[in-house]
């Protein structure tokens, strides 16, 4: 520990640390725009400045290691003019279109301009003659809002390690693009919109199906029904401005209701008919000496991403289709003929904690006789925009339950909301099924938790299973890496897109830290401590469906429906 | 086209990122500008994504993305030719072939270079067009040259 001086009072560092670290810990704000926690600061867009003594110029306190002695001002009058200049600079070409921004009231740009005091427009540039790009089914671009700060493009490269975009071209003529600045849709870009959750601005944002959804609830010859993933419920809270952290599950179907939605599902049901379905497969693999190891497909991102990166490991991917897809297909099939309704007639949404889940509901691959298994995906924010155009006010709202047939969850489908959850709930139940015995304690706690990789050796009766769980695609990348130069411990490989899992999902509500991604965890793990199905095959809705319709896991009619493949794809088009 | 950009990585079997630029500027000289399968080829050759390749490629003003066409003029906006009014000479071009620089007209027939300097600055504003040089050019004359160009190629007009 050494002591430095900051506006005239002592603050403790860490010997090596980057002045900001030092700042943020002893609670003094100083902005950023580029900067990223776990990143090595790129020192772009020099907002971070302060004055040291003895330093001629301003210092960019992301990137100037601390020193003993240092004695540092934050908000000088020089570093907070400089401060004001570089915002007003960065307006001087800004669309300046707030009012009809989907980050209104969400902008870093917006509140810096805000706090800083800028309240006229001293400097005006030449706009740029930039397109938005609307091609992709998950993600819109649109470069005239865009800050230059890097953070889309670090996330992509340096986090998920895919690279779809990077900077093009030098100097005032500079922008994000892809290669050739083709359409993000022929890019590599897996639509997981990690870049959009690290946007300061609304230069990138999620493609908005809200009026599809509306025009299906209004009309009165279609039955609209919504169903929401794990991984919602646990973070919509959040962005309607309540506590973090909170399960609102009940207010969030009676909202549903509200909305119009005819029925309420809950993607946990089939989130739990996941795991019966690859626990089988995943068993089969092993007594047959299938392909190992299996890896999850939950996830459309790492889907895409397989596809794309690593097309050698596409017959690793386990054939399931997503709980989201999975219920899209029995919704048109099993409850159809159970409400006896032409299913061309039911029009599928969901509520996504994901991006990437909008491009999944598109693929041709996908449904049956020309219907699509899922209609329309809205992310945890599109949800609550919905909630708050219909003036709702959820915290007045009674709790209520899901619909039959596929309301009932375990709480170990809920699991799959968190990086883990998935590997956690198929030990629960492949230990079942291949010992005929609940396991003492359902708690795996290795694989619980924030960290990016996550290893243990599972004893299943006389079956040792090498499991390991990832969050956030460089780490898959690392690992597939290790599987290709010859590691063979491993069977079992959940892999999830986002940091963290769905609640890190490009989805969800922008401006979580870390600490915010742990507390929705915890929400799911309080979850499952406190409720008593803790199983996904005890989930008796589930085993009804087997029983009335599939017959067994893996059965014809569950290959049909519930199962898919995959293809290879070019880097680019 | 594949197997000429082959032969160019296989005499670089140790290159790793730092040799982007020098391999990019190999592909150039032999195919006259940088296609997608280049940038892709090269970017999988150093195991660097697409989107890199590309963005290092368009930060450089030597780097072009379309053949050159038949006819390539290099407009020189060196210091001696501004002062003498290149950025006019520019501008019409432009308008005249409906190119930006870097671009190949649709119908192949020119292309269009800014290069900084052509060390030429006695013949301010200069223009170089596959090799000829044209000295103090004006928008007016630059227009003449142009057509000059269109004629030998297509001598009878039928074309236009």
């Amino acid at each position: 520990m050494i002591t430095i001086e900051v506006n005239g009072k002592r603050v403790e560092a860490e010997k090596g640390e980057m002045l900001l670290a030092a700042l943020r810990r002893a609670g003094i704000h100083v902005p950023t725009l580029c900067n990223l926690s776990n990143l090595m600061p790129s020192g772009a867009c020099r907002l971070c400045v302060v004055e040291v003594e003895g330093q001629r110029n301003l210092v960019p306190s992301c990137a100037f290691p601390v020193a003993e002695g240092m004695k540092v001002q934050t908000h000088s009058r020089r570093a907070v003019r400089a401060r004001k200049t570089i915002i007003e600079l960065l307006l001087a070409d800004h669309p300046d279109d707030c009012l009809y921004c989907v980050r209104n009231r969400n902008c870093q740009l917006q509140s810096l301009a805000e706090e800083l005091g800028v309240r006229e427009r001293r400097y005006s540039g030449a706009r740029h003659d930039y397109k938005v790009d609307t091609s992709s089914p998950s993600i819109v671009r649109d470069p005239a809002k865009c800050i230059l700060c890097g953070r889309c493009v670090r996330m992509c490269e340096e986090v998920q390690g895919v690279s779809a975009i990077d900077f093009v071209g030098r100097g005032s003529s500079t922008r994000v693009g892809t290669a050739f600045e083709q359409g993000l849709n022929v890019s590599s870009c897996i639509n997981c919109g990690q870049c959009i959750m690290v946007c300061p601005t609304g230069a990138l944002r999620e493609q908005s199906y809200i009026k599809e959804v509306l025009d299906a609830i209004n009309d009165p010859e279609r039955i609209a029904v919504v169903q929401h993933a794990p991984a919602v419920s646990v973070t919509l809270a959040e962005e309607l401005g309540l506590r973090g952290g909170t399960d609102i599950c009940g207010q969030m179907t009676a909202a549903l209701r509200a909305l119009g939605f005819q029925r309420v599902f809950d993607t946990a049901f089939t989130a739990d008919l996941t795991i019966m379905e690859e626990g089988s497969e995943l068993a089969h693999r092993v007594a047959t000496g299938g392909v190992l190891p299996m890896f999850t497909s939950c996830s459309p991102g790492w889907i895409k991403f397989v596809e794309t990166f690593y097309p050698e490991c596409l017959p690793n991917l386990s054939t399931c289709k997503s709980p989201q897809q999975m219920m899209g297909a029995i919704i048109k099939s099993y409850f159809a003929q159970r409400e006896g309704v032409d299913p061309s007639k039911i029009f599928v949404a969901s509520i996504m904690p994901c991006t990437a889940k909008k491009f999944e509901a598109g693929r041709p691959e996908h449904g049956h006789d020309g219907l699509s298994d899922v209609d329309a995906v809205l992310t945890t924010r599109e949800l609550a925009r919905m909630i708050r155009m219909r003036g709702i006010d959820i915290q007045s709202l009674v709790p209520q339950g899901a619909d039959t047939p596929f309301g009932e969850r375990s709480t170990a489908g809920k699991l799959f909301g968190a990086s883990g959850g998935v590997m956690e709930a198929a030990i629960r139940t492949a230990h079942f099924l291949l010992t005929g015995r609940e396991m003492t304690n359902l708690k795996v706690q290795e694989v619980r938790g924030l960290d990016g990789v996550k290893e243990a050796r599972v004893r299943i009766g006389d079956l040792e299973l090498g499991v390991a769980v990832v969050s956030g695609l460089g780490n898959a990348r690392r690992l597939l890496e290790e599987i290709r130069a010859g590691r063979s411990d491993l069977h079992f490989i959940e892999v999830m897109t986002c940091p963290g899992g769905c609640v890190g999902g490009g989805g969800q509500p922008i401006g979580a830290d870390l600490e915010a991604v742990a507390g929705r965890m915890k929400a799911l793990y309080l979850i499952d401590r406190d409720e008593p199905v803790r199983v996904s095959h005890r989930n008796e809705q589930v085993q009804r469906l087997y029983r009335e319709f599939l017959g067994k896991p893996l059965s014809d009619k569950a290959h049909h429906l519930l199962h898919t493949h995959y293809v290879k794809r070019e880097v680019i088009a | 086209m594949t197997a000429q950009i082959d032969q160019i990585l296989r005499k670089h079997p140790e290159a790793r990122r730092d040799s982007l630029i020098p391999i990019l500027q190999e592909v150039q000289d032999a195919q006259g500008y940088l296609s997608r399968e280049a940038v892709v080829k090269v970017g999988e050759f150093l195991s660097l994504p697409a989107s890199k390749v590309y963005g290092v490629a368009t930060f450089y003003n030597q780097f072009r993305f379309q053949p050159v066409g038949r006819y390539h003029i290099q407009l020189c906006r060196g210091t001696a030719c501004h002062v003498k009014g290149s950025a006019d000479v520019l501008d019409a071009v432009c308008r005249l072939l409906n190119i930006t620089p870097g671009q190949t007209a649709r119908d192949g027939l020119f292309s269009l270079e800014v290069v900084a300097c052509i060390g030429a600055c006695g013949l301010a504003p200069v223009i170089n067009i596959n090799g000829e040089f044209f000295a103090g050019v004006t928008r007016d004359s630059v227009a003449e040259i142009v057509d000059s160009y269109r004629r030998k190629a297509d001598p009878d007009g039928q074309d236009h």
